[in-house]
């Protein structure tokens, strides 16, 4: 089943690399329209999320969110086998890869296996994260994305920009060229007919898929039920219409109880797009039984590691894993904002991506993420499961310089011999504070001579010039003041 | 969510952290501190082999340099006494970060000790000196910007305004997204400038935009990233660290 | 080794020692202590709020409420069960009316195209609501399968109003769903959207255009109104 039909091309995706990241970046903050795009979305969000939270503790609940998701990765592997178990008991197969090789390789197979050329996918990240959609295309089995948002992105053959609404560094306007060029669908600003149109194309595809792709938001491990969260409807129609369901996603995804669903769901819909709920919450815990009429005949997950379970070796950075993957962190970005998602080249862009990807792709591609922060904390400030993102920015930033525990695949690699020197240089300065004083003093002596041009600063800024007098200066000269006063005020007693 | 801190009555004695940007470029700032809590009564150490927090170092990665930095000032602090910065940044860095960075070593239990002595000078001067200002400057329009270290790590998004408000003649303008970060980041605007110079100058304008001619801040590293754009588009808003506008309207 | 066993084996020895699991407090998503009253205002709240419609009926002849709907909105086919009272007592009402009732107690494969191109509307049973969120709770079964209540482009849900819980969390925990979960439950809280294209919000992007709850009261729909 290699053979390529007639209709199925594999795609060219459009390519950003996080090696990129300072290309597109200038690109992107050059480009008014992505700006203007993000801004507008971000302030929107950030707005409706405040809002949404209204009536609640907030904090109380995030920390509940937060003790569920560290509950299951204490528990991660005797929760994976109950999950395993409970799941094969209710009739979902259960599969297991390394990587995202692997797990396209189980997915490719088990369309093979049906004989399938055709699959309609729901809205799934980890799906992005392992390319599944090349990996089918190459074996000559069609992907079509069924999230409105997705599927005007694959259109535009590109990649999503957020991982919650992929479509938003596209406005209204390319939208309906997009789908103008892409579909014949007839250009307008009317979102409703956009929508409309969108949908009948995709029921078609629905109702000819072989097999149904989707994500899972939360998997409980004490009934085997897979948690779908979605708006449109299309993660029930592709969980419900094709014959075979395969719902594929990261080990961590993985929850205790069924209890503990409603609080991190609570705190997902919130966070994301501050509403107080989504249209659909899917609970799916098996196929089709003989005596139903609908519903898959087979439902599969898979089970995907690819650097989850190296991460989760270190007590610090087994915090990336509580994600529930809301996007808030970006939300509230100001980088994420400015520069949008693609410029970060990774599947999962913005704060979270900055702590994430290094992990999965290695720190030699992705070492100019965990810089791209100036560490404001709104991420941490807004996480729903309270992963403190800016630590761990900074203990990647250890990692690229070598000066972590060596826990993350390229650690080290942006280690200059320059760079380290100036460090050590700084520290023996700024721990031999005789030299420093002399060396600040004779600073504001020359203050005259500094350049006025500090590399990129100056591009942007006036150089700052250091003021004629340190503070230590300053600090003497007012105490010999006090001094004086004092001995004046002492002498004029009698 | 910063845990509700206990504050201390009025001491007779603190330290004072002047911080290494102050030091260089802003030491008028530092002094004016130092001057505000001196009329309230408190006697001011400043130990004079200060150098920096070591925030620096730490924020790029370099952990032992670090570290090295900031047991040369874990040192310097021998009596029981407040220890009161001039920035929401080395503050934070001393009070959250110092006591992560000896974790786990024979230092840890001072680290720990200092990082809980340790108070940002607008937070001491509302919550422990409870100040009292009488403004004698012009009336004038005025925009905060609250530092994201001060605002986030250390929880202190009031203590700045609070101080404001006490100044009659002063009406401290709302501005557009206040909360946003302007771009400085310590190595951040060095590492990306465009990313940077793109969040500074919607500063910049969120600033202008209230019509204020001036805007304080309680720190010098988003005084220097801000002021500069000004100055580089020559513009006339001017930056000034909260001590020294205080000091300024009522002495 | 497979997968499985080297990844399980590599969380089992994990390099930085076990974990402890802390305690989770989950006071704050149950025991609001809501009236019924209280209730239904917020169910009626949330889920009009997001474009659901609301239809107060009293028990004993809401049939004549489901009527009114299917006349107004020019339903002409309309997708049912036969066995649960919802659907038997539509049934009953319906058989002289104008409307034409597609049996859904048939395998999909057989009449999925017709499902998505000729039926107006689905009508389902709800086993109760959640007043917190405005949702309501199905459990699809052979009877009322689940596509019923998203292919059709309106879903008609009959729900009666001493069923509403206050909180997701007290849904799951008072009837006991993880004693025996269904193939698939639900919860649905109005019709299918989109805020895709550029924030906008859009109904009926792959389900239900409509999304119509009729509440039923067992002391008369005045109860409700009041």
């Amino acid at each position: 089943m290699s053979v390529q039909s007639d209709s199925v091309r594999p795609h060219p995706v459009q390519a950003y690399s996080p090696r990129e990241f300072h290309r597109q970046a200038h690109d992107a903050l050059g480009n008014p329209q992505i700006r203007a795009n993000f801004r507008k979305a971000m302030d929107g969000l950030m707005t409706k999320r405040h809002d949404s939270f209204g009536d609640w503790d907030l904090e109380i609940l995030r920390e509940l969110g937060a003790n569920i998701r560290l509950r299951a990765l204490a528990k991660l592997p005797d929760l994976l086998e109950q999950l395993e178990a409970n799941c094969e008991a209710n009739g979902i197969r259960v599969h297991w890869a390394e990587d995202g090789d692997q797990a396209c390789r189980i997915i490719r197979e088990l369309c093979e296996s049906h004989d399938a050329r055709s699959v309609i996918k729901g809205k799934s990240m980890v799906s992005e994260e392992m390319h599944l959609n090349a990996h089918l295309e190459e074996a000559g089995i069609e992907a079509l994305e069924s999230d409105l948002g997705e599927y005007l992105v694959q259109l535009n053959e590109q990649t999503p920009s957020h991982i919650i609404m992929p479509a938003i560094h596209l406005n209204t306007d390319e939208i309906s060229e997009i789908m103008h060029d892409k579909t014949g669908t007839e250009r307008t600003r009317d979102v409703d007919t956009m929508t409309a149109a969108a949908r009948q194309q995709l029921r078609e595809r629905f109702m000819a898929a072989d097999v149904g792709v989707s994500g899972v938001n939360f998997a409980v491990a004490e009934t085997g039920t897979l948690c779908l969260v979605e708006n449109e409807g299309n993660g029930r129609m592709t969980t419900t219409v094709p014959p075979v369901h395969i719902a594929v996603t990261g080990i961590e995804k993985v929850v205790e109880h069924l209890r503990d669903v409603p609080p991190l769901y609570a705190l997902l819909t919130r966070s994301a797009t501050g509403q107080h709920v989504t249209t659909y919450f899917n609970m799916i815990s098996g196929p089709r039984k003989p005596e139903e009429h609908d519903g898959p005949q087979e439902v599969h997950l898979v089970l995907v590691d690819s650097g989850r379970s190296s991460i989760y070796q270190d007590d610090e950075l087994l915090d990336t894993l509580r994600c529930i993957r809301c996007g808030a962190c970006m939300n509230h970005c100001p980088v994420y904002t400015r520069v949008g998602g693609h410029t970060y080249g990774t599947t999962y862009p913005g704060p979270i991506g900055s702590i994430l990807s290094p992990h999965l792709m290695g720190l030699e591609d992705t070492k100019d993420l965990p810089t791209a922060s100036s560490l404001c904390g709104a991420c941490g400030e807004v996480c729903p499961v309270k992963i403190p993102i800016p630590d761990l920015l900074v203990r990647l930033r250890r990692e690229s310089v070598g000066e972590g525990r060596g826990n993350v695949p390229g650690a080290g690699v942006k280690r200059t011999r320059k760079e380290a020197a100036a460090w050590k240089g700084f520290e023996w300065l700024a721990t031999h504070p005789g030299v420093w004083r002399a060396g600040t003093s004779m600073a504001g002596k020359l203050r005259a001579l500094t350049p006025s041009r500090l590399g990129a600063w100056t591009d942007y800024r006036s150089a700052p010039k250091p003021a004629g007098t340190t503070l230590h200066a300053l600090v003497k000269q007012h105490e010999a003041k006090r001094h004086q006063a004092d001995k004046a005020a002492e002498e004029k007693r009698p | 969510m910063t845990p509700v801190k206990c504050y201390p009555s009025k001491p007779e004695k603190v330290y004072f952290f002047g911080t290494c940007l102050i030091d260089l470029f802003y030491p008028e700032a530092g002094l004016d501190g130092i001057r505000l809590l001196e009329r309230e009564g408190i006697e001011v150490v400043f130990p004079e082999d200060q150098t920096c927090c070591g925030q620096p170092a730490y924020t790029s990665g370099y952990q032992q340099e670090a570290r090295a930095v900031a047991a040369a000032q874990l040192d310097l602090f021998p009596e029981p006494w407040p220890i009161v910065v001039p920035s929401g940044s080395c503050g934070g860095m001393m009070r959250t970060h110092y006591p992560q960075l000896f974790a786990g070593s024979e230092r840890e239990a001072l680290a720990k000790a200092v990082a809980g002595r340790v108070f940002e000078l607008t937070e001491f001067l509302v919550h422990v000196c409870h100040l009292r200002l009488e403004d004698r400057g012009e009336p004038e329009k005025v925009a905060m910007h609250t530092s994201c270290s001060a605002r986030r790590e250390m929880g202190l998004a009031d203590t700045g305004p609070v101080l404001l408000a006490k100044l009659g003649q002063v009406e401290l303008v709302e501005q557009a997204r206040a909360a946003e970060c302007c771009g400085f980041g310590g190595t951040f605007a060095v590492r990306h400038p465009e990313v940077s110079a793109a969040m500074v100058e919607d500063k910049t304008q969120a600033i202008e935009a209230t019509g204020a001619r001036r805007f304080v801040t309680s720190d010098c590293g988003c005084m220097m990233n801000i002021s500069g754009r000004f100055a580089h588009q020559k513009k006339s808003v001017k930056g000034e660290h909260i001590a020294s506008y205080l000091w300024r309207r009522t002495s | 080794m497979s997968a499985r066993d080297a990844i399980l084996k590599r969380l089992r020895e994990r390099a930085d020692g076990p974990l402890t699991p802390p305690e989770c407090d989950f006071a704050v998503v149950t025991n609001r202590g809501w009236s019924p009253e209280e209730r239904l205002e917020r169910f009626e709240r949330w889920i009009t709020s997001v474009h659901g419609e609301v239809i107060h009926v009293a028990t004993h002849d809401w049939t004549t409420a489901l009527v009114d709907v299917l006349t107004a909105k020019g339903v002409q086919r309309l997708a049912l069960g036969r066995e649960h009272p919802v659907a038997a007592e539509a049934r009953r009402a319906l058989v002289d009316a104008e409307v034409e009732l597609v049996d859904v107690d048939r395998d999909i494969e057989a009449w999925k195209r017709e499902q998505f191109e000729r039926v107006d509307a689905g009508l389902t049973s709800t086993l109760g609501g959640i007043a917190e969120t405005g949702s309501l709770w199905l459990w699809p079964t052979p009877d009322e399968p689940r596509l019923i209540s998203l292919v059709p482009p309106i879903h008609i849900a009959v729900l009666d109003a001493d069923t509403l819980e206050d909180t997701f969390f007290d849904v799951v925990e008072r009837p006991g769903w993880a004693g025996g979960m269904p193939t698939n439950a639900l919860l649905i809280s109005g019709p299918s959207k989109t805020a895709d294209i550029e924030q906008t919000l859009a109904y009926g992007v792959h389900g239900p255009r409509e999304l119509v709850v009729l509440v039923r009261h067992a002391g008369g729909a005045t109860e409700a109104g009041a």
